[in-house]
């Protein structure tokens, strides 16, 4: 629509359609103009890349998808000429990458270890899911117990506890076994849970106050700790698996699990330790997390597996596996601290005071309002502790426990499957495995700091 | 009602002692003092049982005594009649020479994929996405693993190695390098190389006052490299170049003369290189988002072009946050390079606290030492990081 003057000019009332954009800048072309092209230092760059992902990825897909080997029984397979992956060798490996060389007609029992895990585990790592504190009960406390009966047979040798260190009840009674329990220490267990709340009772009357809830708390413990004992003493006919039979990722999620589990509590008490008012408590955990911070795992290890059987009681020569679990739980530990250290810090001064001015005990502001915000909060740092353990569990291989990369490295001397591939197939097969653990928990990790991240935002 | 209450014979009650904060907080740590100095104890009276038990002897006497083993890279000159003090020396300095190296590899790569994860570029963003998430979540005893007996290992042998311009041969032998031979002179051209450094730092700090007095700089884009390339430069002149390069050749199986790096160092300085620097990419990236976009939206209006703004306005707010994170990452790589005794490469732990430890069976000295030297290390590095901390540190009003 236009108008025509009488003077034959000419004013238009309509916008005029804008004209669609040059072909150039929009589309296909448009966005590799604007992204890969649009200056010469850029265009080298595409090139060069372009150039490095082709050297990289398509032979890597040859190798392991287009020219791998998919069956055969033995190095026979894997020989020809330009061949890629050799997959029968993992397949014939499997079961030593995972279980080591525990027993072939017990292995049911890690199959049930890692599904209880899993079953427990997800509906913990859902946020939304009800009843944590029920499950995480479960996974923390309950999980271990069984875990330890089903992989290790349970049925352990208990001969003393404290009292008949002194001599003191087995003249009387001697050994006495029922059903694989040794009742000669369960008396003494009683008597020494007996003597201690009776400590507790009469030190705390003596300061002046009822001595009932001190003795209860000992008591409380002392039964915490004799129901664990109690189950791992009890003989449930499993026959006893050695660790040093143990080996592949039973090890490496043994190793993790443990170190977690461990070095959370442990970490907690640490890191509101070194938040303590007390100038010795204080120093005293500073010099602990500051110690196994410092230096690395390895020296840590070497520690455990060299160092600490000579600061035990002579005789008691703890397994192999068990002394790289304390390494791994103290050094953990000191890390954790400091991811929980940081949530109790982010923790606003408003939430202490608040606590504090309804009346709260230290206590029970630390576990009703503090810990249960300040846990949530550092979820993710715990997550990515975790994936470091996860991947430091391979220095085991260094003291001779032979996890998912030791046995991937024994496997490798098997006169059977030498081949040139079986190398390359191992490592590929094993960096899967890894990287899908590790990656999968970052992503989580960041999954749970994005969810927390909204609901924190004022 | 205090006459009541006195009147009735009975006094305001204290409560109990054990509810008074002060007292409870001296009793708990007594008790903790107690715990730990018991528990140290019973440590310290065991170990002296074991040890006499199983005739250890105790003390650092050893460090004396003939070490008999031989070692396959050696810094200082070291034979296998040297003693364990010796091999405690070559160890430390084989860890120091890995972690050197390493530390300046990787702070080179994780740079440039840090900057890479935030190109406009989409190859390259891929690229150095995939990069850090592959190495970041592999463990780092399977990467060394795998570049010592998947690469190394499957590398041609001398006769057939890989040539870099004729200079350098890569087989599974290792890297064979020219060597360097220094002659008469080379103190002058040291000399004067280290001068021209110097010169050139104060020249640049010099340049950097004339510049916020009067707004005009030297140009020091010209001035740095024309000192730090041409003073030596002369000084080869005059002494008649005294530093030659011995040419490494292949004789038979195997080469003859060059400098010949083993397997087990190339192995683990790339692992480690590599590995830290895709967690160095993720905080140069970290650091450079957290600049926000208005620095440089007011850089550019204030008419800086854009590699003003990066020089002057983006990269030093970004090393700011950068900086604490990257030693950390620096601490980390020191310590990883302890798992070189996965391979066989003899850094400290695997030369002292492995092979002295087996021979002399010394447990907690030997170990005792060994964590001290990383501890000094971490302390060194954290006391550092805190001074330099504190200067760059925002000063808030």
């Amino acid at each position: 629509m236009s108008m025509t003057f009488d003077d034959g000019s000419f004013i238009r009332t309509e916008l005029a359609q804008p004209l669609p954009p040059p072909t150039r800048n929009v589309g296909v072309i448009g966005w590799m103009r604007e992204n890969l092209f649009s200056s010469p230092l850029n265009i080298v760059l595409t090139l060069v890349g372009v150039l490095l992902a082709a050297l990289i990825f398509p032979p890597l897909i040859r190798f392991l998808l287009i020219d791998a080997v998919w069956t055969g029984e033995n190095r026979e397979a894997c020989l020809g000429p330009g061949v890629g992956a050799c997959w029968p060798f993992v397949k014939a490996k499997f079961g030593q990458f995972i279980y080591g060389f525990y027993p072939i007609s017990e292995r049911w029992r890690v199959d049930i270890v890692f599904l209880l895990g899993a079953v427990l585990l997800a509906p913990l790592l859902v946020l939304s899911w009800p009843g944590k504190r029920l499950n995480a009960f479960l996974f923390f406390g309950v999980y271990p117990v069984i875990a330890f009966v089903l992989l290790t047979g349970g049925n352990i040798d208990l001969s003393a506890f404290l009292l008949q260190h002194f001599g003191l009840i087995r003249p009387l009674t001697g050994d006495f076994t029922v059903a694989g329990i040794n009742l000669t220490f369960w008396v003494d267990y009683i008597l020494t849970a007996a003597l201690f709340a009776g400590i507790a009772w009469v030190a705390t009357r003596a300061l002046g106050a009822s001595g009932r809830s001190a003795a209860l708390a000992v008591l409380y413990f002392f039964l915490a700790l004799g129901i664990i004992t109690f189950i791992w003493d009890f003989d449930f006919g499993l026959p006893y698996v050695e660790t040093r039979q143990w080996g592949g990722l039973l090890v490496t999620l043994v190793i993790g699990v443990t170190g977690i589990v461990t070095s959370l509590p442990l970490g907690i008490v640490l890191a509101l330790g070194r938040r303590s008012t007390m100038p010795i408590v204080r120093l005293l955990c500073v010099i602990f997390i500051e110690f196994w911070r410092g230096v690395p795992l390895i020296t840590v290890l070497f520690f455990a597996t060299y160092m600490l059987p000579l600061f035990l009681p002579a005789g008691t020569n703890p397994d192999g596996l068990l002394r790289a679990l304390v390494g791994v739980a103290l050094f953990t530990a000191a890390y954790m601290a400091e991811v929980v250290r940081g949530g109790l810090q982010a923790m606003p001064k408003g939430q202490y005071e608040g606590a504090m001015a309804m009346g709260l005990t230290w206590s029970q502001m630390m576990r009703l309002i503090i810990l249960p915000q300040a846990l949530t909060l550092v979820i993710p740092g715990i997550v990515n502790s975790f994936i470091s353990l996860f991947k430091d569990t391979t220095l085991v291989l260094i003291v001779s426990i032979f996890d998912f990369l030791g046995q991937l490295r024994a496997s490798f001397t098997d006169p059977n499957w030498a081949s040139p591939v079986t190398l390359y197939t191992g490592f590929a097969f094993a960096g899967i495995v890894y990287f899908l653990f590790c990656f999968g928990m970052s992503r989580y990790s960041l999954f749970v700091e994005r969810r927390l991240n909204t609901s924190h935002r004022h | 009602m205090t006459d009541l209450v006195a009147s009735a014979g009975v006094k305001p009650s204290k409560g109990s002692l054990i509810n008074d904060p002060k007292v409870r907080s001296i009793g708990l740590q007594i008790i903790a003092l107690i715990l730990v100095i018991v528990l140290g104890w019973m440590f310290v009276d065991n170990a002296r049982e074991n040890l006499a038990a199983q005739k250890i002897a105790t003390g650092f006497g050893f460090f004396d005594n003939t070490a008999g083993f031989g070692i396959s890279q050696t810094l200082i000159p070291y034979s296998e009649t040297s003693t364990y003090g010796r091999a405690f020396l070559v160890g430390l300095l084989n860890t120091i020479l890995v972690a050197v190296v390493g530390i300046i590899l990787a702070t080179i790569i994780g740079f440039l994929v840090g900057i890479g994860r935030l190109s406009k570029n989409f190859v390259v963003r891929l690229l150095s996405t995939v990069y850090v998430e592959v190495l970041r979540n592999l463990p780092p005893l399977f990467q060394i693993l795998f570049w010592y007996l998947a690469v190394l290992s499957a590398m041609p042998n001398p006769r057939n190695s890989i040539s870099i311009f004729g200079e350098a041969f890569i087989s599974n032998r290792g890297m064979i390098v020219p060597r360097p031979l220094f002659g008469e002179g080379t103190g002058l051209v040291l000399w004067t190389t280290g001068f021209a450094i110097l010169a050139t730092v104060l020249a640049s700090s010099w340049s950097a006052t004339r510049r916020e007095e009067t707004g005009r700089g030297l140009p020091m884009v010209w001035i740095g490299p024309a000192l730090i390339i041409g003073l030596p430069l002369i000084a080869m002149i005059i002494t008649g170049f005294p530093i030659t390069f011995e040419r490494p050749e292949l004789k038979g199986f195997n080469f003859v003369g060059g400098l010949r790096v083993i397997p087990e160092f190339v192995a683990l300085t790339i692992a480690l290189s590599t590995y830290t620097a895709a967690f160095i990419a993720e905080n140069v990236r970290a650091g450079i988002q957290s600049v926000s976009h208005g620095q440089t939206e007011a850089a550019h209006s204030l008419g800086l072009r854009q590699p003003q703004t990066l020089r002057l306005v983006v990269i030093p707010q970004a090393m700011r946050v950068i900086i604490p994170p990257l030693t950390s990452q620096y601490l980390n790589l020191t310590k990883n390079s302890s798992l070189a005794v996965g391979i066989g490469y003899p850094d400290l732990v695997a030369v002292f606290a492995g092979t002295t430890l087996n021979q002399t069976g010394q447990a907690i000295e030997i170990i005792a030492i060994t964590m001290g030297v990383y501890l000094v290390l971490s302390i060194i590095t954290s006391v550092i990081m805190n001074a330099y901390n504190r200067r760059v540190a925002l000063v808030e009003r």
